[in-house]
């Protein structure tokens, strides 16, 4: 399996000079970027001209998209390396230096819209000792939510690791208050496969739009066998945002569990709920005390 | 209107639209009092935009007026009025030249509550905070 990029460094050591001009200077990345974005640009479905957040812009290549679609962006990135080479690019958005984990600094509905091209699942590693991504999560889509007209999109094109990866990040944004879920583009084709996390701020049971299924169909160059077309893949999760007491309001009397065990099954079911790793299985013994002799 | 620099070299940088929608998010600070962030020692730019007078008549609810009328007085860009204006196109036009044709280049942006500097180099404003800031 080819290596990740989040697992070789963070993202402001990964993309530095070198990674930037290289990453930028590549047709293959400018292309697949473009029709990423032309695709995020359909999935939001945008009356007119709209003033857009690109989360996590990097040289500008998504922001090359919306400035053809006279859209007037604002694009975010933790490196500066990349924000360099988007100077020089000279696209039209205006660019922040900015950690999307620890939150973002507009008014309410200030946007149109966001985007945000490979990108999330970096958030979903602890670069530093502070870092707890689940929290940094939490941060991001809380302070995204605010930042987002009532009834505008976010779609985020990324690149989970696994399944738990994808729990994590929709469970974060539903918590936050978006509704909305995962479209898998070309389900069928390991090249072509693409996931779109389509998110609604403050709009009640919209429909997921259509995943796309046949690469061939779109004029695309996929290698090896042709993609089977077969129904699109549409994770659509409720809305699901859970009151989780907490401190004060996590009254003892809430919880049915009455033993010792019971209230251990508990605890561990729901760390398992919230997606926690490494929760040891269940046992006969689960919650049994040692006799005290050593 | 005056503008310390008319050279159109750069883009890229701090629209005064976005500053408008900008606010300190340090923890604990009180982001409501401190907006609008104060642009402190900065340089001015004026780049050409296309004028879409639809997507500026979607912008005025958003704008915060008090807020620009604030900033555009200290970055001495001219007298706006306490009230904002009926959306006219040419309300518009001045709208447009303000907010998206004037960018900062460099300076700093000061939260008057917690006294956060966010320094702005090469246009690009500097929104990282420290561990304890989150």
């Amino acid at each position: 399996m080819a290596t990740r990029p989040e697992h070789s460094a963070p993202p402001e050591i990964f993309y530095g000079e070198t990674e930037a001009v290289k990453y930028t200077a590549s047709t293959r990345v400018t292309s697949i970027q473009a029709e990423m974005t032309e695709r995020a640009l359909e999935i939001m479905n945008l009356p007119g001209p709209s003033f857009l957040l690109d989360i996590g812009c990097g040289s500008g290549l998504s922001g090359e998209i919306l400035d053809e679609n006279e859209h007037i962006w604002v694009g975010l990135d933790i490196s500066s390396a990349m924000l360099d080479v988007a100077l020089e690019r000279e696209s039209e958005g205006d660019l922040f230096l900015q950690d999307i984990g620890q939150g973002m600094a507009f008014r309410p509905g200030s946007f149109d819209g966001a985007v945000s091209i490979s990108v999330i699942q970096w958030l979903c590693n602890a670069d530093a000792t502070t870092h707890e991504p689940r929290a940094r999560l939490k941060r991001f889509f809380t302070t995204l939510y605010m930042a987002l007209r009532r009834g505008a999109r976010a779609v985020f094109q990324f690149y989970p690791e696994g399944p738990h990866q994808i729990d994590l990040i929709t469970t974060a944004a539903h918590r936050a208050g978006f509704t909305g879920g995962v479209v898998v583009d070309y389900p069928n084709s390991s090249k072509a496969r693409k996931y779109y996390l389509c998110l609604f701020a403050g709009s009640e049971n919209v429909p997921l739009p259509a995943a796309r299924t046949d690469p061939l169909a779109d004029g695309m160059d996929v290698d090896g066998a042709p993609a089977a077309v077969g129904a699109g893949q549409v994770r659509h999760v409720e809305r699901g945002r859970q009151r989780v007491l907490k401190g004060k309001g996590r009254a003892k009397g809430l919880t049915t569990a009455k033993t010792r065990r019971e209230r251990i099954l508990h605890k561990k079911a729901l760390s398992r709920l919230r997606g926690k790793e490494g929760i040891p299985l269940d046992s006969k013994r689960t919650g049994k005390k040692r006799k005290d002799r050593f | 209107m005056r503008y310390f620099s008319l050279s159109a070299t750069r883009v890229n940088t701090e629209r005064l639209l976005t500053h408008n929608m900008l606010q300190c998010h340090v923890k604990n600070c009180r982001p409501n009092e401190s907006f609008p962030l104060t642009i402190k020692d900065p340089e001015l730019e004026r780049t050409e935009a296309e004028f879409n007078p639809d997507f500026m008549r979607g912008l005025v609810p958003k704008l915060d007026w008090t807020a620009l009328r604030k900033t555009a007085g200290a970055l001495g860009l001219g007298d706006l009025p306490a009230e904002m204006p009926e959306a006219t196109d040419e309300f518009l036009q001045m709208l447009h030249a303000l907010v998206l044709e004037t960018r900062v280049v460099s300076g700093s942006m000061v939260c008057d509550v917690c006294h956060h500097v966010f320094p702005i180099t090469n246009g690009i404003p500097n929104m990282l905070l420290q561990a304890d800031e989150v």
